[in-house]
Formats: C-alpha cells, sequence, structure tokens
C-alpha cells in the first residue's frame, strides 16, 4: 500500500475512532415519502459502534430506503439523524467518509477492466490507487485470474463479488448492505460473512438489509424487523432467530406490503 | 477533502468516461454520423446557391452541434445508470461538484472532438475559407462549446433522474441555450462574412458572461438536482 494511500485512510480512521465512543448511527423518527407515498414512517434507531444488525423485512418494508436515507443517497423528509456523530444532511460529506455500501446494483463498469474498476473507485475515494492491494483484492474475493478483463464479461455473482472487493479495498466505519446474498454461491456468501465479521472484528459496525435472515444468521447480533416503513420489532440475536422463524407469519398478515 | 483532492476526482472521473467512450466508440462514431447528415441535410435544403449556403453556415455549423451534442449528455449518464454506478458515485467521500466537473471535463473533451471532425467537413459543404476562418473560430467555439457542454452536463444530471430523460432533455436544455447559440452563430457569423458592424467583440464578451454565469449557477445548484 502506498504511502498516500496509508496516511489517508490513517486520517480517517483517526477521525473515526474519535467519535467511535458514542453511537455509529443514532436515527430520529425519520420519515421519507415518494410523492404521495411514505416509504419510512418515523424510524428512531440507535445501533452502537461494533455491532451487526440485521435489518429484516419484507419487500416494500423500507429497508433499502432506509439504507440510502442513512448512506446520504437520500434526504429525510422528516426527522433527521447522526452517523459517528455527523448529521445526515448538513455534513453529508463527512458522513460520507465514513459509510461504505453495496446496494442491490453493483455499481461497476461493464467497460473498464475488474482492476481499473477498484483503481477507479479508490481515486474517488481522494486516494491513489495501490496496484499491489487491487491484485490481493480481487485474489481475495476470487477475480484474480480476471484482473484484466472487462466486467462486461462478468456473471451476475462475479460482478457481485467485485463490487464487494471495493468496499473490502477501503474498509468502512459503518457497512450497509442490501441483500448482499445475493447472487452469491455457497462461497460467496461465507465471503460476504467473513468479510462482515473481520469488519466487526476491527471496530466497524454493520447493518445487513435482508430477508433472508438465515444465511445473516451466522454474524448478526441485533435484528430489527420492519414493516410499512416502520419498526416493528427490534431485540437481539441469540440462540435461535426468533423473528426469522416469525417473518413468514407477519407476512401471511399482510406485513408484506 | 481540499481543493488538490476534489481536481482529482473530477479528473479521474473525466478519464473514466473518456476510456469508457474510447473502447466502444459506440457514441462517438453516431454522434460524428449523425452531424454528418445534419448538414448534408441542411445543404440540400438550402439549395446550390454558394452565398446562401456560407451565409447560413454559422447557424447550421451550431445547430448541428447542438442536435447531435444531446446524444453525448444522454449516453454520458447512460453509462452511470446501467448498473446503478450513479448511486455508488454519489456515495463516494467529497463534494458532489467534482462529479459535475468530471462530467464536464469529459464531455467537454468529446463535442471538441467531434467539432474537430464536424468543422472542416462543414467548410467544404458550405464553400468556407477555413485556412483565413481557423484562428478566430478556435475561441468562438471553445466558449460556445463551453456554455453548451455545461448546460448540458447540468441539465442531463437532471433528467437523468426522470422516467422520459429522452424526450425532456432537449425541452429543458435548448430554451436555456438560446442565448449562447445567439451569441455563437453571429460571432461565427462574423468571422464567415465579415464584421461589418464590428460587433464580434461584443458577442465573445456575451459568451464569456454566459459561460461564467452558466458555470456557476450549476456549480451551486448540482448536488440538488443529483439527488433523488
Amino acid at each position: 500500500m502506498d504511502r498516500r494511500h496509508v496516511q489517508e485512510t490513517a486520517r480517517i480512521s483517526l477521525v473515526t475512532d474519535g467519535a467511535a465512543t458514542g453511537p455509529a448511527l443514532e436515527l430520529a423518527q425519520v420519515a421519507r415519502r415518494f410523492g404521495r407515498r411514505w416509504a419510512l414512517r418515523g424510524v428512531s434507531l440507535r445501533v452502537e459502534s461494533g455491532q451487526v444488525l440485521a435489518l429484516a423485512g419484507h419487500n416494500g418494508s423500507g429497508k433499502t430506503t432506509l439504507l440510502r436515507v442513512i448512506g446520504t443517497a437520500l434526504r429525510p423528509s422528516k426527522g433527521g439523524g447522526r452517523v459517528f456523530g455527523k448529521d445526515l444532511v448538513r455534513d453529508a460529506d463527512e458522513v460520507r467518509a465514513r459509510v461504505g455500501s453495496l446496494s442491490h446494483a453493483a455499481g461497476t463498469y461493464g467497460d473498464l477492466t475488474a482492476h481499473e474498476n477498484l483503481a477507479f473507485a479508490l481515486r474517488m475515494a481522494g486516494l491513489r490507487p495501490d496496484h499491489d492491494a487491487v491484485r490481493a483484492t480481487l485474489e481475495t474475493v476470487g477475480l484474480g485470474r480476471f484482473a484484466e478483463e472487462r466486467a462486461r464479461t462478468f456473471s451476475s455473482g462475479m460482478t457481485r463479488r467485485l463490487a464487494l472487493a471495493r468496499l473490502l479495498l477501503n474498509p468502512p466505519k459503518l457497512l450497509l448492505l442490501d441483500e448482499p446474498y445475493a447472487s452469491f454461491d455457497v462461497a460467496g456468501v461465507a465471503l460476504v460473512n467473513e468479510f462482515i465479521l473481520k469488519t466487526a472484528r476491527d471496530g466497524g459496525t454493520v447493518i445487513v438489509a435482508t430477508h433472508d435472515l438465515d444465511r445473516a444468521s451466522a454474524v448478526m447480533e441485533r435484528v430489527v424487523e420492519l414493516r410499512n416503513g416502520q419498526v416493528v420489532g427490534d431485540e437481539p440475536y441469540q440462540a435461535g432467530p426468533r423473528l426469522a422463524a416469525t417473518l413468514p407469519d407477519t407476512a401471511l398478515l399482510g406485513g408484506g406490503d | 477533502m481540499g481543493m488538490r483532492g476534489e481536481i482529482y476526482r473530477a479528473t479521474s472521473l473525466a478519464l473514466k468516461d473518456l476510456t469508457t467512450e474510447r473502447r466502444t466508440k459506440a457514441n462517438f462514431n453516431a454522434v460524428v454520423f449523425l452531424a454528418g447528415l445534419m448538414l448534408l441535410l441542411f445543404g440540400f435544403a438550402l439549395g446550390p446557391d454558394a452565398d446562401a449556403l456560407r451565409n447560413a453556415a454559422a447557424g447550421v455549423l451550431w445547430l448541428t452541434v447542438l442536435f447531435s451534442g444531446v446524444q453525448a449528455f444522454h449516453r454520458s449518464y447512460e453509462v452511470e445508470l446501467e448498473t446503478g454506478a450513479l448511486e455508488t458515485l454519489l456515495s463516494y467521500p467529497g463534494s458532489r461538484k467534482a462529479i459535475f466537473v468530471g462530467k464536464l471535463l469529459a464531455n467537454l473533451a468529446f463535442i471538441l472532438l467531434v467539432e474537430v471532425i464536424v468543422v472542416p467537413v462543414s467548410a467544404v459543404l458550405y464553400n468556407l475559407p477555413m485556412g483565413r476562418l481557423f484562428p478566430g473560430l478556435l475561441p468562438v467555439l471553445f466558449l460556445g462549446t463551453l456554455g453548451f457542454v455545461t448546460l448540458g452536463t447540468f441539465y442531463g444530471a437532471m433528467a437523468s433522474r426522470l422516467r422520459a430523460r429522452d424526450v425532456l432533455l432537449p425541452l429543458l436544455l435548448f430554451p436555456m441555450l438560446i442565448p449562447v447559440l445567439v451569441a455563437s452563430v453571429e460571432a461565427t457569423s462574423a468571422l464567415m462574412v465579415g464584421d461589418v458592424m464590428g460587433e464580434m467583440a461584443s458577442w465573445i464578451g456575451l459568451l464569456v458572461a454566459f459561460d461564467v454565469i452558466f458555470l456557476f449557477a450549476a456549480l451551486l445548484t448540482f448536488e440538488t438536482v443529483v439527488e433523488e
């Protein structure tokens, strides 16, 4: 890793570590509207640093919208929140310096090679790409052999691995994963879970939005359930996935919108 | 992130856009072909009269650049929308102004490159003395293109969030382009048929003023329009 990359990473780590004594995330009555439809209706949430939280809920429950609000891709229509003490709206630039996200879409460029995609991601984060680190990261996600191939030729699973590599290369303090197991095979799921555990071990905080709690059960410590844009369940996860077991029932009761 | 960091991000984005375009050439070929076709059709519409062609050449040239250039703005954001890359782009730390500047630089390089082909072709078709025109035409082309690309990049970002973006971009963009179009055509026309009224400097001054105003306004409001 080159000196500038190390210095920049260290600078960000220092800033975030300074704030890591408080909660990683605090949301107060966050609501978000798309036209006349409310996707979030007064979500309040506090997530401590180092915690792995699973955000459960059916399609349309508001999971993706909530992650996008936390990642500053969307402004809340009402309410507000803080990430490591930084306001989601006023300090959006600083929030983005601490948050990394993997969404439904891979966000990669088909006409760039895998290596170029990662180098570009580093440059857009204001870092000079360390090409050895890029190659090593591609090896880690199983794309080492395809480093110089254009992403357009990749399968959806490989594209997801490339998107994951982007996060591995520049690990955030707050990791937001939206349906991270989609398109992954068994090895890919293990890779995602390994990354989540490593992030948590290093003091990072992880929020995993998924309707597949079985796969997340290996890593999650707490489950928050959303329904119709509201928090309807919040409990620690220990021996058995209680909320996971109840999800099909809530769907039958009209939970999935 | 300091100013140097933001410039680094903007140039990285511009280089990424130009690299993807260089590899596919799909957009460049289409835009150049469309521009050539428009020059030809305008020529047929105006008839064989050499004086009529020369008098209309400035307007035809700029309209050709404008109509074909809109394709470039579509493509500029389409690349980002294909795999949800725009969302990722917006999630990087740092100011989103760097994204606007990066897109602007890439689009500017693209349109100027199209003009490198379109201007000599129009000189041949419209019987223009290129050797005499060229030195004076360069600053006019650059200033006019900068104003056009600034607005195109800005409205392209705005339209990228809309469902009917292909239709809405020209509808949003073209009315705003009228001042740049008038100033560019008048300055180019003064070069081609002679500056009898001595208005050339005024038109150039007007172009500079429009460019500065549009550039600052776009930089100030880009973050708002690019958000959903």
